[in-house]
């Protein structure tokens, strides 16, 4: 039989993550106790390698018979995904090590859910798309519960495992019954199976049916959200913070290669469940964010109806659309980062600090946080001139250009509801008064990054035409 | 209606019934039990497509390690099972229905259309010389590298976590501290003590 080796060179950035989730694993056993800040730093810099990595050698590219694409697509959200993982790090060193959670499995297991993320996004078998998932899944559900002492912490490690379990399930049942009428797991050769064969078979659709409830349940996305609120209140709120920021992106690419890379021609039938998901997330997590107290709640009901925005791009079905979905995806997880950056630096060593009331009073003791926490809130809720609105802009025009007239109108409705939750923590902020002293908590680089990543939100906004033209030819190349 | 059907249905029937039992029934060790009565019928099944290495393997590996594990673990920890079965009536109606309509939805779906977008021949029936495992290692290790070292790292990762969720320190746990059992020596632990022989009571 003839074998030629493969050609690594396209995958050297993950095969690098790899080598360095293994070194900082031994490293900390052998010198963790003389260096505290070890598997930190040295998590850091391998990120921080592995990006240069990315960019020094972005290519379009093909390796492991199919099973591995490169592409700019591809190389975005995997930048994307690790500087997230480095603010993520940064946000929460204090707030771990007040927690005792500050240890070197953190980091390595954090380490590869990045890797399991780049398999995803990269993944051009369904093969890889199902191992890469379990890989993120199985490093969350063991970063939620490595919290040890807290009952929160391991119920929500608990539900969200045993729902992730049962997704994953769901997942492979839908890929096995797309693999019975194509005769293939490529993701290239189902495409060609079904542009050439009749996409109305019966079965196909089934499987179809299963993919995306799989992926909404991955996503959190209405009536596959029950998790999402729990599990965001439950875990340490550095977990929430990765979990609510760097994994949208992997199922983004999912989402990508699945229904786009694989299932295109099918996207009449897939078209009609995401308006469904995405009209009853946007609707459903606006309206019951509006009845919360704690802040981790409220934003994980944010999230829900965030993920139902981006589901909209992706619904239009047109490389426009795709494009606007992965611009409002990547400065989400970019104001989420913040959002929960807020939380961290509220909270000390005793509370967590994640009640909306906490920020009462917050312009008269910490002016600038303030108005960080203002930025945050009011892209979030897409008002111009911020970054959020030009991300919302996109979508909306995206489905207006598909002549989907009445979902656009719906789903703008909606934001206009949910802008209230987000303004009136501006109001609490500005008009109210302490209840106790606030004390802030965190190092000094947080407190820059911190401040960095809301100005960044205004400031930013003279790159927004670079940022969107290349998702367009990312998503271009794609399709 | 060949041999091969009878035999597959057979062991289809039996397939079905054991995975429906595994969560009706009472006792979970029986539960576990029923389970391990799927995992052979699923071998046997395996066995039928010709797969003879899988199907062995899914017996080694989990009839015979995972299960064992996990007869030990449900033995092991004091499960309530009245407490885990509250609720199950509650719920049976919704479930029940939802359950039956998934089944005929799928059995239309199934009965009614062709499967298969691409026309395949029927799968070649190979003599007993051929070798099943030869076949599975000349791709595992070839083709399908790329995925089998992701499953790797998926272990490890499992590795990690459960020794990071266990492995904790407690004021009461036990541990060994090996060098002083090397230093030890016979006096410290056996203590030679003079007893006078008693006389016979007469």
């Amino acid at each position: 039989m003839e074998f030629q080796i493969p050609d690594f060179a396209p995958a050297y950035p993950e095969i690098f993550l790899l080598c360095m989730a293994g070194a900082v694993l031994l490293l900390d056993l052998f010198l963790g106790k003389r260096f505290r800040n070890l598997a930190y730093g040295l998590s850091i810099a391998s990120l921080l390698a592995t990006i240069a990595m990315i960019i020094g050698s972005s290519q379009q590219a093909t390796t492991f018979n199919g099973m591995f694409l490169r592409d700019l697509m591809g190389d975005i959200l995997k930048i994307a995904v690790m500087l997230f993982t480095i603010m993520v790090f940064i946000y929460s060193r204090i707030y771990q090590q007040d927690r005792h959670i500050f240890k070197g499995e953190y980091f390595v297991l954090a380490l590869t859910a990045v890797l399991g993320m780049m398999v995803m996004i990269s993944a051009g078998n369904m093969l890889l798309l199902y191992l890469g998932l379990e890989l993120l899944s199985l490093s969350l559900y063991s970063l939620i519960a490595m919290r040890r002492d807290s009952l929160h912490a391991t119920e929500a490690a608990m539900k969200y495992f045993i729902l992730g379990a049962l997704a994953s399930g769901i997942l492979l049942y839908g890929m096995s019954m797309i693999y019975v009428t194509t005769g293939t797991l490529d993701l290239a050769q189902i495409h060609a199976a079904i542009r050439t064969g009749d996409s109305a078979n019966l079965v196909l659709s089934l499987g179809l049916v299963f993919v995306v409830v799989a992926i909404g349940f991955k996503l959190g996305a209405v009536p596959f959200h029950m998790w999402v609120p729990d599990v965001y209140q439950g875990s340490p709120t550095s977990v929430t913070l990765f979990l609510g920021s760097a994994p949208k992106l992997a199922a983004f690419a999912m989402l990508m290669r699945l229904l786009v890379g694989g299932l295109e021609n099918m996207s009449g039938q897939w078209q009609q469940m995401l308006i469904i998901l995405a009209l009853f997330s946007i609707g459903f997590g606006n309206i019951v964010a509006i009845a919360q107290t704690n802040m981790k709640r409220m934003l994980a009901y944010s999230a829900i109806s965030h993920v139902g925005f981006f589901l909209l791009g992706v619904l239009s079905a047109t490389p426009d659309g795709y494009a606007a979905s992965m611009f409002y995806i990547l400065v989400y997880g970019f104001m989420t980062l913040g959002s929960f950056g807020m939380i961290l630096l509220l909270s000390n060593k005793d509370s967590e600090s994640d009640m909306i009331a906490n920020f009462k009073g917050m312009f008269s003791a910490h002016p600038l946080y303030a108005l960080v926490m203002t930025l945050l809130m009011v892209s979030m809720a897409g008002i111009p001139p911020l970054i959020g609105f030009n991300a919302k802009l996109a979508v909306i025009n995206a489905l207006v250009e598909s002549r989907l007239y009445w979902v656009a109108v719906v789903a703008v409705l909606f934001s206009v509801v949910g802008a209230f939750y987000y303004l009136r923590i501006v109001k609490f902020m500005y008009f109210d008064q302490p209840g106790e002293a606030i004390r802030l908590n965190g190092g000094m680089e947080m407190h820059t990054l911190l401040t960095i990543n809301a100005l960044a939100l205004i400031l930013g906004l003279p790159w927004i035409g670079w940022l969107i033209r290349i998702c367009n030819s990312a998503l271009a190349q794609l399709s | 209606m060949t041999f091969e059907h009878i035999v597959f249905y057979a062991i289809s029937l039996i397939l079905l019934v054991s995975g429906l039992l595994v969560v009706t029934v009472k006792n979970p060790v029986k539960a576990a039990l029923f389970l391990i009565l799927c995992f052979v019928s699923g071998a046997a099944l395996w066995l039928l497509l010709e797969a003879e290495f899988l199907a062995l393997t899914l017996i080694l590996v989990y009839v015979g390690a995972v299960m064992v594990l996990f007869l030990f673990v449900v033995m092991m920890l004091d499960i309530n099972i009245a407490e885990m079965r509250e609720g199950f009536v509650r719920y049976l109606p919704v479930g029940g229905v939802v359950a039956v309509l998934m089944m005929l939805e799928m059995a239309m779906i199934l009965a009614s259309s062709k499967t298969g977008l691409v026309e395949r021949s029927h799968p070649v029936s190979h003599g007993a010389d051929y070798s099943n495992t030869a076949e599975i290692g000349s791709v595992l290790y070839t083709d399908y590298v790329y995925p089998f070292e992701i499953a790797s790292v998926l272990l490890v990762v499992a590795i990690v976590a459960a020794i990071a969720l266990t492995m904790r320190k407690r004021p009461q746990t036990k541990k060994q501290t090996p060098s002083r059992q090397i230093a030890t020596r016979a006096g410290d632990r056996l203590r030679m003590v003079d007893l006078k022989s008693e006389k016979k009571q007469p």
